[in-house]
């Protein structure tokens, strides 16, 4: 049924083909244009005088031209063809004279072509090329497709080319192949012009026809199927490209909420939610290796909980370790779990493969730390080399202007963020475009500039003076004894810390609007002082740790007196009753212990983070959330506009997130080592804060005043990070190799110092000749002339890549220069020649004012070039003016071809 | 029909059934308009109020432009023809050439083939839904202005328009 619509729907364009050709003649002749253009106008003039005189005699020649033909082509088999040829003839024949006048030069001047081929024998060569040149019109020009007769048409193509190319010569052949050649190029370009459908189709059909055809003479038709082939495999792979793209921008995790995000919010808010995302796929490696390599192999093929004491709770501890509030702690269960370094035990293979625990335990700690470095600075590079290409701002208005709409949003709410989104980019290049243009006194800036640095750094010193002072104050209360002092003497550490926190931001906040940066440098520069600002807080956080460490280390070395002693008395008082019998068992959680300082130090860190979480979480559910809630429900009952006044809705601070995303991280950093459980706490706090975060942009912040580009300041956060990173590990490197492991808890007990977990192993497990080419290869000796070598190549590399740099600055400033130049030529060559015109006008009218408007035009257009070939990228051409003459003289655009002239 | 020759030869099964589908939609828009038979009244138009109906062209801001400067009578009734004609050169497969010629006539909102300020300014409140400022719209339409015209004519004609597309990263539409 469906084949019979469109049976039936194809006939009826034919027909409508039919009546639409009749009215579309002046259409497809302009598109021959270029054919006309090779034929001379007089020899035209004297075909159609022929043609006409012809017309008369046309059936008798006819005839007689078949018969010609009949005998030329005696071998060949197509003579039941022949005699439907001649009937077609005929029939052509009739209908040509009928359709003479409508058609122009239709099939007849076709046969006429023919006829003078086959009389006029000793004009041969010459007759035949213009015949062919009929010939490719009259394809063009089928305008009739007869539907009664198509058939026989066909037939009578396929006749006509099987006789040429054996009559050709060599250099008619060659000028059929580039005719044919032309038309598939016609074919191919055809859907780039911008016709309508009907005459696209017309001249495709005609083109196709041709090239089917003469294609088959000249043997070249094999590679249509092949074309057909390619054609269809690359649409194919284009649609498998895109698929592909699409699936993976699916696979990037909240990519869709980040652009929401940006598109309301501007990039510069877009950026955290990125850096976020990037810290969260960090977090997921570091988790995969502590988890993989240490937690999961202890927990299942370790000694189980409960069979040697540094995996048990103790006796003392055992009633409330199952309590909330001991476990929110990580005391109890927890603290005697794989999450701490103190359950580990000091095995050296475990499970049935011989899993070497202590030196996989040592190895992932040294493993995140480096593969972290490594990560940082790779991206760094990146940006790097990002920001040092691209950027190419020539066309930034045009551009955004005619390119930003995406075509292929069909869904509400994606269209209402891309309109936002769009709108934020405009601000974005205006504001940028204001800084650029704003230039005001430059000494009041700079003298504004010194003095806001100068308090931030009273600010700063102020503020470090005083954390000193109380942490040496809160060392003096610790020596004292905690119970002997007030609340407030107590916390006081802590307080300070956080007031400073809380305030100094602010502080740095009105300042810095002293100095006028612009809005991203601002932010970079307040980054930085708060950065400043909470490596005080890093600084009395690791020293009070230092404090605790040492305390602890006291303690351990009593208690190991002590247990000595115990382990002494349990021996004297069982043997001396009877020295046969087996050695009392004494229930692990009897057992007396070490205080094990890496288990303190962990659990620090896992409550430090947690409590940071909490506060982050509860600051944003409080000033945020709740903020916008009284705001928007108490503005209907209340004095003034709660709105637009003094609460508002808040922003997204960028700044203290960022930095408190790059603070967590460094305590991430810093502890993992003694708590393998911090990764996978972090992972969680990053996955939260995603979805928490995004929803309280999008519900209670209202986008910043001045919206502005984040560009560039990537890599400023990935700067911070890396200081983080190298602050963060030196105090755990500095743990690691200074001071030696507790006796009896973790992968390391009874071992001098942690590192020698990798002596041990080097000299148990490999071969003896790798520990003697080990310790050749660390003599100092050879440590020493290697660092040398890597210094000058890094020297070297350094200065290299400087000078490439400064080449590439100094090129772009050269291009930069050619685009001003050559605009600036256009600009005076269209200037000249407008003035140039006008002189001419003006001494034309002087001559004679009497000439009509019809007149003058030939007169101007032949003084310049044609609008086309001012556009052939010459710039620098004074002639070039294509809008000009368009504009003063429109009409000058409807004089035909210049060859006239 | 035949007017799947166009998108290529080699492969007009394919084509006919792009053409059969893009009747079916061009039917969906209004039925009671459109017959299944299209063999014997070709002269057919569908106002503008409906194409753009269209979820591919709902949410656009140029619609309106789009469906006049694909439609023959530059009022937006569409003939099947013409909206063959939307789809071919809208789709993602078409060459830039001539995305670059058509994107031109849209933005072209008085047809004086230039792109001069009056027409920057509408495509940018339509594109920013009306949301800057006056001095803002008058700032960007300067600074495109100034960008792009090549020869001081204070608007963009074709040439500088294709020069300025051709340059562009992301001018896929």
């Amino acid at each position: 049924e469906r084949e019979k619509h469109k049976g039936k729907r194809r006939n009826g364009d034919r027909q409508k083909n039919e009546r639409e050709n009749q009215r579309r003649k002046r259409p497809s002749k302009l598109v021959q244009g270029i054919r006309e253009e090779s034929q001379s106008k007089t020899e035209r003039r004297e075909r159609s005088r022929r043609r006409r005189r012809r017309a008369e005699h046309e059936t008798s020649i006819h005839e007689g031209n078949e018969r010609e033909r009949d005998q030329t082509r005696a071998k060949s088999t197509k003579s039941k063809k022949n005699i439907k040829n001649e009937k077609t003839r005929k029939l052509e024949g009739k209908e040509d004279g009928e359709a003479q006048e409508r058609s122009g030069k239709g099939k007849l001047k076709l046969v006429c072509a023919k006829n003078e081929e086959k009389i006029e024998s000793g004009d041969q060569l010459k007759e035949k090329e213009k015949a062919l040149g009929v010939k490719k019109k009259k394809k063009k020009r089928r305008k009739k497709p007869e539907t009664s007769e198509e058939g026989d048409d066909e037939e009578e193509v396929n006749n006509d080319g099987e006789v040429r190319p054996e009559l050709l010569s060599p250099e008619e052949l060659e000028k059929l192949k580039d005719a044919v050649d032309e038309k598939k190029k016609l074919i191919q370009s055809l859907r780039g012009k911008p016709w309508p459908m009907k005459q696209k189709l017309v001249t495709l059909r005609e083109s196709q026809l041709f090239v089917e055809k003469y294609e088959g003479a000249l043997g070249k038709g094999k590679g249509r199927k092949l074309y057909a082939y390619k054609v269809m495999m690359t649409k194919k792979w284009m649609k498998f490209q895109r698929d592909f793209e699409n699936f993976k921008t699916a696979c990037i995790p909240w990519e869709m909420k980040i652009k929401e995000i940006e598109s309301h919010f501007g990039s510069s808010v877009a950026s955290y939610f990125i850096f976020l995302r990037w810290m969260y796929g960090i977090n997921m490696i570091l988790f995969g290796l502590t988890f993989g390599l240490v937690m999961v192999p202890e927990a299942l093929m370790g000694r189980p909980y409960g069979s040697i004491p540094r995996k048990t709770v103790p006796r003392a501890e055992e009633a409330g370790a199952m309590d909330f509030a001991v476990l929110w702690d990580f005391g109890g269960y927890a603290q005697y779990s794989v999450l701490f370094y103190g359950y580990y035990n000091n095995q050296r293979a475990i499970g049935w493969f011989k899993f070497r625990m202590p030196l996989s335990y040592f190895l992932v700690g040294v493993g995140t730390v480096a593969y972290s470095y490594m990560v940082v600075i790779r991206t760094m590079a990146r940006n790097a080399n990002e920001s040092g290409i691209g950027d190419d701002n020539s066309f930034n208005f045009s551009w955004k202007m005619f390119t930003s709409w995406d075509y292929l949003i069909g869904n509400p709410e994606t269209a209402d963020n891309k309109f936002a989104s769009i709108t934020t980019s405009f601000k974005e290049a205006i504001l940028e475009e204001q800084e650029s243009r704003k230039d005001d006194n430059i000494h009041l800036t700079r003298f504004l500039r010194v003095l806001a640095n100068f308090l931030v750094l009273c600010c700063l010193a102020g503020s470090g003076y005083l954390i000193y002072f109380v942490v040496r104050r809160s060392q003096k209360f610790a020596l004292d004894g905690l119970e002997n002092h007030t609340w407030w003497e107590r916390n006081e550490v802590n307080m300070v810390m956080s007031l400073l926190g809380m305030f100094c931001p602010m502080l740095f906040d009105v300042i810095s609007t002293l100095e006028n940066y612009h809005p991203r440098v601002a932010l970079q520069w307040q980054l930085g002082r708060i950065f400043a600002l909470f490596l005080g807080n890093l600084y009395t956080f690791i020293i009070a740790l230092m404090d605790a460490i040492n305390l602890k280390r006291k303690e351990e070395k009593v208690v190991k007196y002590n247990i000595t002693m115990w382990e002494a008395s349990l021996y004297n008082g069982t043997g001396s009753e009877n020295s046969t019998a087996p050695p009392i068992t004494i229930h692990p959680a009897d057992v007396p212990r070490g205080p094990c300082w890496e288990t303190m130090v962990g659990q620090e860190f896992v409550r430090l983070i947690i409590s940071d979480t909490m506060t982050t979480y509860i600051t944003l559910l409080i000033g945020d959330f709740l903020r916008a809630v009284l705001v928007r429900f108490l503005n209907h009952c209340w004095c003034w506009d709660l709105e637009a006044g003094f609460p508002s809705y808040s922003e997204f601070d960028v700044s203290g997130n960022v930095l408190g995303l790059i603070f967590n991280q460094g305590m991430i950093w810093m502890g993992a080592f003694y708590a393998p459980c911090l990764p996978a706490l972090n992972l969680l706090r990053l996955h939260v804060s995603m979805y928490l975060q995004c929803w309280a942009v999008m519900c209670c912040n209202v986008p910043q005043e001045r919206v502005f580009k984040a560009s560039g300041s990537n890599n400023f956060y990935m700067a911070m990070l890396l200081v983080i990173l190298f602050l963060s590990t030196l105090p755990a490197i500095y743990t690691i190799v200074t001071i030696p492991p507790s006796f009896d808890c973790g992968p390391f007990s009874g071992k001098n110092r942690m590192f020698d977990v990798i002596q041990e192993t080097l000299e148990s497990d490999f071969p003896a000749w790798f520990s003697k080419v080990f310790s050749y290869a660390s003599n100092p000796g050879l440590v020493l002339p290697f660092i040398l070598l890597m210094v000058l190549a890094i020297y070297y590399l350094q200065s290299t890549s400087k000078s490439y740099k400064e080449a590439n600055v100094e090129l772009k400033k050269k291009l930069q220069m050619q685009n001003e130049e050559n605009k600036k030529k256009n600009k005076q060559a269209a200037l000249k020649a407008q003035m140039d015109l006008e002189e001419a006008r003006k001494m034309y009218h002087g001559r004679n004012p009497s000439l009509s408007a019809g007149d003058r035009e030939p007169q101007f257009s032949a003084r310049g070039p044609g609008p086309r070939n001012g556009h052939n990228g010459n710039h620098g051409n004074p002639r070039y003016l294509p809008g000009f003459r368009q504009q003063s003289e429109p009409r000058m655009c409807r004089v035909p071809s210049l060859e006239r002239h | 029909p035949e007017l799947d020759l166009l998108v290529g030869h080699g492969q007009q099964d394919e084509d006919r059934q792009d053409v059969s589908l893009l009747h079916g939609r061009y039917r969906e828009l209004a039925p009671h308009l459109v017959p299944l038979d299209y063999t014997n009244n070709p002269d057919i138009k569908v106002p503008m109020a409906l194409i753009v109906t269209m979820p591919e062209l709902k949410e656009n801001p140029f619609r309106d432009r789009i469906v006049e400067t694909f439609s023959e009578d530059g009022q937006g009734n569409m003939s099947f023809n013409d909206f063959v004609d939307m789809f071919s050169a809208l789709c993602e497969t078409s060459p830039r050439e001539l995305k670059t010629i058509y994107a031109f006539k849209i933005y072209d909102f008085n047809r004086d083939n230039f792109i001069c300020k009056e027409d920057l300014q509408k495509t940018l409140n339509k594109l920013t839904k009306g949301e800057l400022t006056p001095e803002e719209v008058t700032l960007v339409c300067d600074k495109a202005i100034e960008e792009a015209d090549l020869d001081a004519d204070s608007k963009l004609s074709f040439s500088d328009f294709e020069n300025m597309i051709s340059k562009a990263p992301d001018f896929l539409r």
